[in-house]
């Protein structure tokens, strides 16, 4: 049993969304999470605003991450994704649930509390131009966090600073340019620069190549894959590609509507999706193969993401699932281990054994237009 | 698709004219930093009934592209040159009105971003009225019937009472379709798509691509879909057309060109990003540098600083001459610009699959 396996057996021992976490190998993961939530007030009134519902942005989810480990998390536009990236990085305060990182409990550590645990635990921004500050130049930018800890290499701060970004691939020589001057994807390198400043434990990469182009972004995967090889970091890797994500994750947790609906090891998640979301997510990645188009089954799901303000009753997939029943709609699915999975291959569905994705021969078209 | 090596005069064409046909078309920008030339000796053709997909990384030049079909260059400071031949009429010297009266009906265009193409203070169902009444003289009320069964076609549910919705009252992927609602009302020969799914998740992605599919089988238009993601057009295009600085490096059937590549910066795009049944044990092979200025293009091949085999082109042909665009051995119409040979190709990606993105292609290029 590897310790990813281990790692899943004491996450199903664990009552979701209870936030108390009973077994013992939970002093072994980098991160834990329990039941995290993240609701955002929608206030009405212009003087005196009034709370009239929540944005239930993430709802109780449930992971971890071990040393050197790499999580991904996958799923559409608003499902929670970087609010659960800014939950763990406290970046935002959870609404409730615990985050404990390196087994110290920091789910309410006050901002000044925060900077010492965020020397080890890092972020990566999606946007390459906003992320960086257009009046530091390079050098401050990668220097500040050293600067802000109280950390002084032997080295020296400048040298330190030239070191890394000689290690992300720039030259050492760019230290007094600003960000305006640097391509997307160099832009991506200084915020990864940056992020390694303090040699973190950990890095929540938040969509790092989405906005890069096609030719930049196999640049920038390589050299998050090599860091985390050479140093040992573990990632939350968040990502709405799914072959980026299977490239560079050993597990990938599936959102859905501020839900974790599948965690798997990638080759069971890949090979043999169980929650009908994975399904169909899976089979609407176009493949740039003339070949694979033909052969591949089709699930077209009816409409969009319902809202997270108010989501579905039950399971909160049921709106656009082709296999719900009577009891989706009154009983919420708990994440539990699917049947015959010897690797810890958790589900949050009341009917997940079906066919693998090649295995099924029809197609499912739920989309009223195309019929 | 008839095969092009150079532009050539309209009389020359023997067989019947193509329904579009854009030859050597140049869209420059003069700015203060220079002639920006952003495309740069296009040509294509399109039969209805037919998808061609133009592919290429941002800046590559898709988009001018798109609007020098519409004629949305007229009346700025882009020069504009070439010919543009729709149904026998050519649209690079057509006024402004001649061209007012056929953008909406005869040539239709969807856009990345709906929210720029709706406005937000009307009503979904009087733009789409709004966009037919412009082509027909029709009544308030039968225009808006027609803008209902528009939002039935695209999948609206309850098209009667989303008709009267805001822009804002529709989620991402509504949007879209009510834009190809608007797009269609005309039923429009000539479909042009610019990134028409780029914002959206893949599952509505999926749903709008498969509508665009139906919808043109439906009614037999051609479509230009633009887009920088190979997986698309594999899905949706007959032909694919690559640009790279504003030139076309590689052209062909989609078949050819995704299985059969033979251009490197092609083989770049295909090998740079992980595939979903691909080997995670293996490190991408991304394309280094990054794309060009189109004010000071390379010399040469534009693709040279780039390019990986510019070692096997014997007396620095690749920095010194511009490969023209020429008809791959072996190929009907399909088209590469690059001064490789033949054997030097074959050699290169030696003992891989046939489609070209062998293991030898990917150490060959490190
Ligand atoms: N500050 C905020 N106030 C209110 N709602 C918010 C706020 N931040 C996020 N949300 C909402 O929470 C939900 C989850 O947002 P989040 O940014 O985590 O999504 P995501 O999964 O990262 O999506 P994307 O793929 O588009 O980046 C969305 O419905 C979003 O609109
Ligand atoms: N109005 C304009 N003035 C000057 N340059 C322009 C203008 N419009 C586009 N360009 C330039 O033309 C090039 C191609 O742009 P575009 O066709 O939008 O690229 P894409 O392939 O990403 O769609 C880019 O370098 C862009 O900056
Ligand atoms: S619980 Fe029911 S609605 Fe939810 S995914 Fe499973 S079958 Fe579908
Ligand atoms: S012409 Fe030369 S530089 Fe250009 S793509 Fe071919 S081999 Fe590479
Ligand atoms: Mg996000
Ligand atoms: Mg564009």
């Amino acid at each position: 049993m590897t310790a990813a396996d281990e790692r899943e057996h004491a996450v199903s021992t664990t009552e979701p969304g209870t936030g108390q976490s009973t077994d013992r190998l939970a002093a072994e993961n980098l991160l834990e999470v329990r039941g995290l939530q993240k609701h955002f007030p929608l206030r009405q009134g212009i003087l005196f605003q009034r709370q009239i519902g929540a944005v239930r942005a993430v709802d109780g989810i449930d992971f971890s991450v071990g040393p050197g480990e790499s999580l991904g998390l996958v799923g559409e536009s608003g499902c929670g994704k970087s609010t659960t990236g800014r939950l763990i990085t406290r970046l935002l305060e959870p609404t409730g649930g615990s985050v404990v990182f390196d087994g110290e409990d920091i789910t309410h550590r006050s901002p000044g509390r925060m900077q010492e645990a965020r020397r080890d635990l890092q972020m990566i921004f999606q946007d390459p131009y906003s992320s960086l500050n257009p009046r530091h130049t390079v050098g401050t930018i990668v220097e500040t966090p050293m600067r802000l800890n109280g950390i002084n290499p032997p080295q020296g701060h400048k040298k330190r600073a030239q070191e890394l970004l000689e290690t992300v691939g720039l030259n050492p020589e760019h230290y007094n340019r600003y960000p305006n001057e640097f391509s997307g994807g160099q832009r991506q390198r200084i915020g990864i620069a940056r992020a390694l400043a303090l040699r973190p434990k950990l890095i929540v990469a938040d969509e790092p190549v989405s906005a890069l182009d096609v030719s930049i972004q196999a640049q920038v995967v390589n050299l998050l894959q090599d860091l985390q090889r050479e140093f040992g970091i573990a990632f939350v890797f968040i990502a709405h590609d799914l072959a980026v994500v299977r490239h560079f994750s050993e597990r990938v947790a599936v959102m859905y509507l501020g839900k974790i609906v599948e965690v798997a090891e990638r080759e069971s998640l890949y090979t043999r999706p169980r929650h009908p979301y994975t399904h169909a997510l899976l089979s609407a990645v176009p493949e740039a193969d003339p070949d694979a188009v033909e052969r591949r089954e089709r699930i077209r799901l009816a409409g969009d993401v319902p809202s997270p303000i108010d989501p579905p009753s039950g399971c909160r997939f049921r709106t656009r699932c082709w296999k719900a029943q009577d009891k989706c709609a009154t009983v919420e699915p708990p994440l539990t281990r699917a049947e015959g999975s010897p690797t810890g291959h958790l589900t949050a569905c009341h009917y997940p054994e079906e066919p693998t994705v090649t295995a099924r021969e029809e197609d499912i078209v739920l989309d009223p237009a195309l019929g | 698709m008839s095969v092009q090596t150079s532009p050539q005069p309209a009389d020359v064409t023997p067989a019947p004219a193509p329904f579009l046909d854009v030859r050597d078309l140049k869209v420059h920008f003069p700015t203060e930093d220079g002639l920006v030339k952003s495309v740069d000796g296009v040509s294509f053709t399109l039969e209805k009934g037919r998808t061609l997909g133009i592919v290429g990384e941002s800046g590559s030049g898709k988009s001018v592209t798109s609007l020098a079909l519409l004629g949305l260059h007229k009346g700025t400071r882009a020069q504009v040159s070439g010919e543009i031949w729709l149904e026998g009429r050519e649209l690079v010297a057509l006024p402004e009105a001649g061209m007012r009266a056929l953008r909406g009906r005869t040539v239709s265009m969807i856009f990345q971003d709906p929210l720029s193409a709706l406005h937000p203070f009307f009503t979904v169902g009087s733009q789409i009225a709004e966009a037919y009444r412009v082509h027909h003289k029709v009544s308030r009320k039968e225009a808006r019937g027609r803008a209902v069964d528009m939002l039935k076609r695209v999948g609206i549910p309850q098209p009667e009472r989303r008709v009267r919705d805001y822009p804002h009252q529709f989620s991402g992927g509504m949007r879209q379709r009510a834009m190809i609602a608007m797009s269609l009302v005309c039923d429009p020969e000539l479909l042009i798509a610019d990134e028409p799914t780029t914002a959206l998740d893949v599952t509505v992605q999926a749903q709008i691509l498969d509508l665009i599919r139906d919808l043109q089988e439906e009614f037999g238009s051609a479509v230009v879909i633009i887009t920088h993601d190979l997986g698309v057009v594999a899905d949706v295009a007959d032909d694919i057309l690559v640009m790279y600085g504003g030139r076309r490096i590689e052209y062909g059937t989609t078949r050819d060109v995704l299985k059969d590549p033979q251009h490197p910066y092609t083989w770049g795009l295909l090998q740079s990003m992980p595939h979903l049944s691909g080997d995670v044990g293996e490190r991408l092979n991304p394309i280094p540098g990054s794309p060009p200025s189109l004010i000071n293009l390379p010399d040469g091949c534009a693709f040279h600083p780039r390019c990986g085999y510019k070692g096997w082109v014997p007396q620095g042909r690749c920095t010194a001459e511009r490969p023209e665009l020429r008809l791959v051995s072996g190929g009907e119409r399909h088209l590469a610009a690059c001064h490789l040979s033949d054997d030097a190709k074959q050699e290169i990606r030696g003992g891989d699959g046939p489609d070209g993105r062998g293991a030898a292609a990917a150490r060959a290029a490190q």
